[in-house]
């Protein structure tokens, strides 16, 4: 074969092999989409969404996940603006104080591995501390536990958007007479479409994990109502309803699981639009 | 409008002496080219003009600038103030992220200098006096990032006059730019001289030639010759000048 024969074809393998992992990644996410779909659909009702469970709801009684629902978005909320208040300092620190020090590098370093972690290690620590101070599982501890997992996400997300910031920018703004304040708003222009891409990131995590909440929220049946008393969330709703030996029971943890991928996907959407919305401005 | 005056004006950059014992007088409403090569302290000398060296917690200034007999490193002195009565045009373009409108809009607003009707009568003025209304009028809510990067370079000329400054800082405006949009800002400061005391940095002799009244040149870090362009161009009085102007250094 002739060089120019085999660099086309070098090319045309290379073309099919993106084209092949394309269709791998799609078909992963429509067939997930398909089955709880095709699964839960029929379990689907409005009594589901708006009532939460009757005494024997895991036999196969009345009543709903409202409880679990309204869980799982006090639990993300709680613990991404937790994780916000602790990202946003260590970040600021890192990129002014600390910037280019040790200090700096090996809390990048640390939020990296905390990143890999898996959740149920984070639960497993909480649930320790919880036994320790002979506390029981609740809310808070369940937000404490969702903002050390989400932790990782929302710093290195905002440090790598804060490490973006073109320094021309400062200068330019500076240059026509802006106070500090001015500036600040400025800077926050160009990087609020990648801090809200965090945000949205992390909650949208908080928002589906089971490992984390599982030794430290508790579950229960009943509608949150206390930072203190435990709280019901989606994905051990979905947990406990397939682990019963009943097919009704388990078509609502398909309907349950339709749910969480609805609001999961809504806050995408919403992600999505914010990103578009604040970013068609921003100097790339 | 102001001249500016410098007097035993000395910066250091940690412990470099970047700038030594620096004395001048440029002239209102005339184009000042700081020329000299690399490193030798033209954009540092440009940038201690509107303060904006102030930032690099590592620069220490002593010394005056007086701007029109006001001193703006004395004490009590509003920095955002200076840096409205002294506009920068960057080397490289930098719009803000924002609108083609806000972006010349901007300044204005937060200097509260004109509002609703005035205020688009200001920004459609700086964008022709920058000579841009005609190719964004019809586009002024677009990103100003849209632009060519010669097109983002009048909007920050234009954003830079919106201010109404007395002076204008350009630092190799034209240096970043292809030939043809690089002519077209020089006759834009070619006009606005009757208008504004200009100090440019450049490192482009001809371009000095071309549009310059004063001429200062620089030589690491001391000014090596000063004085009307004609005669700096003409007859050189230092060794060094006539080196540089011969492109036998530099």
């Amino acid at each position: 074969m002739q060089h120019k024969q085999w660099r086309k074809f070098e090319e045309f393998c290379f073309i099919g092999l993106m084209r092949l992992a394309l269709l791998i990644a799609l078909l992963g996410l429509v067939s997930i989409l398909l089955t709880i779909t095709w699964r839960g659909l029929a379990a689907l009702s409005w009594e589901m969404v708006s009532q939460p469970p009757s005494a024997g709801f895991y036999l196969g009684g009345d009543g709903g996940i409202l409880h679990a629902i309204l869980g799982s978005l006090y639990l993300a909320t709680g613990a991404t603006l937790l994780a916000t208040l602790i990202a946003v300092p260590v970040v600021l620190y890192i990129n002014t104080y600390g910037r280019g020090s040790a200090i700096a590098e090996t809390v990048r370093l640390v939020l990296n591995i905390l990143w890999g972690m898996p959740s149920i290690v984070f639960g497993v620590f909480i649930l320790g501390l919880l036994l320790a101070f002979g506390l029981r599982t609740s809310l808070l501890a369940g937000i404490i536990t969702l903002a050390l997992v989400i932790l990782p996400i929302l710093a290195r997300t905002f440090d790598e958007v804060v490490r973006l910031v073109p320094h021309d920018l400062s200068d330019a703004t500076l240059a026509l007479g802006t106070t500090r304040l001015e500036l600040s708003i400025m800077l926050l222009r160009q990087t609020i479409p990648g801090l809200l891409a965090g945000l949205f990131l992390a909650f949208e995590r908080a928002l589906g994990d089971g490992a984390a909440v599982l030794f430290t929220a508790g579950f229960t049946s009943t509608m949150p109502t206390s930072l203190f008393q435990p709280v019901a969330s989606l994905p051990l709703v979905i947990f406990f309803q397939l682990a019963t030996p009943f097919p009704e029971v388990q078509a609502r943890a398909y309907a349950a699981a339709l749910i969480l991928t609805a609001i999961v996907l809504t806050f995408g959407m919403l992600g999505y639009f914010f990103l578009h919305h604040f970013g068609r401005h921003v100097i790339r | 409008m102001p001249d500016i005056t410098i007097r035993n004006l000395n910066i250091w950059y940690g412990s470099t002496h970047a700038l030594r014992n620096i004395n001048l007088e440029l002239p209102d409403r005339q184009i000042t080219a700081i020329i000299g090569p690399s490193g030798c302290g033209k954009s540092t000398l440009l940038k201690s003009i509107n303060r904006l060296l102030d930032l690099n917690d590592q620069v220490r200034i002593t010394g005056q600038i007086l701007i029109d007999d006001y001193d703006i490193y004395g004490k009590n002195v509003d920095v955002t103030e200076v840096r409205t009565q002294v506009g920068m045009l960057a080397q490289k373009p930098f719009p803000l992220p924002l609108s083609i409108y806000d972006n010349v809009a901007y300044g204005p607003r937060i200097h509260g200098l004109a509002r609703g009707k005035d205020l688009n009568q200001l920004v459609t003025e700086s964008l022709k006096a920058a000579r841009l209304w005609d190719e964004v009028a019809h586009r002024l809510k677009e990103s100003a990032h849209k632009l060519s990067v010669g097109q983002q370079q009048r909007l920050c000329l234009a954003r830079a006059l919106a201010v109404q400054p007395a002076v204008l800082l350009c630092d190799e405006s034209t240096a970043s730019l292809d030939p043809l949009a690089a002519r077209g800002i020089e006759e834009l400061l070619n006009t606005l001289r009757q208008h504004y005391t200009l100090v440019m940095v450049t490192h482009d002799i001809d371009q000095a030639h071309r549009l310059a009244d004063y001429v200062v040149f620089m030589w690491l870090g001391e000014v090596a010759e000063h004085g009307p362009a004609p005669q700096f161009f003409q007859q050189p009085q230092h060794s060094l000048s006539r080196a540089y102007l011969a492109r036998e250094i530099g």
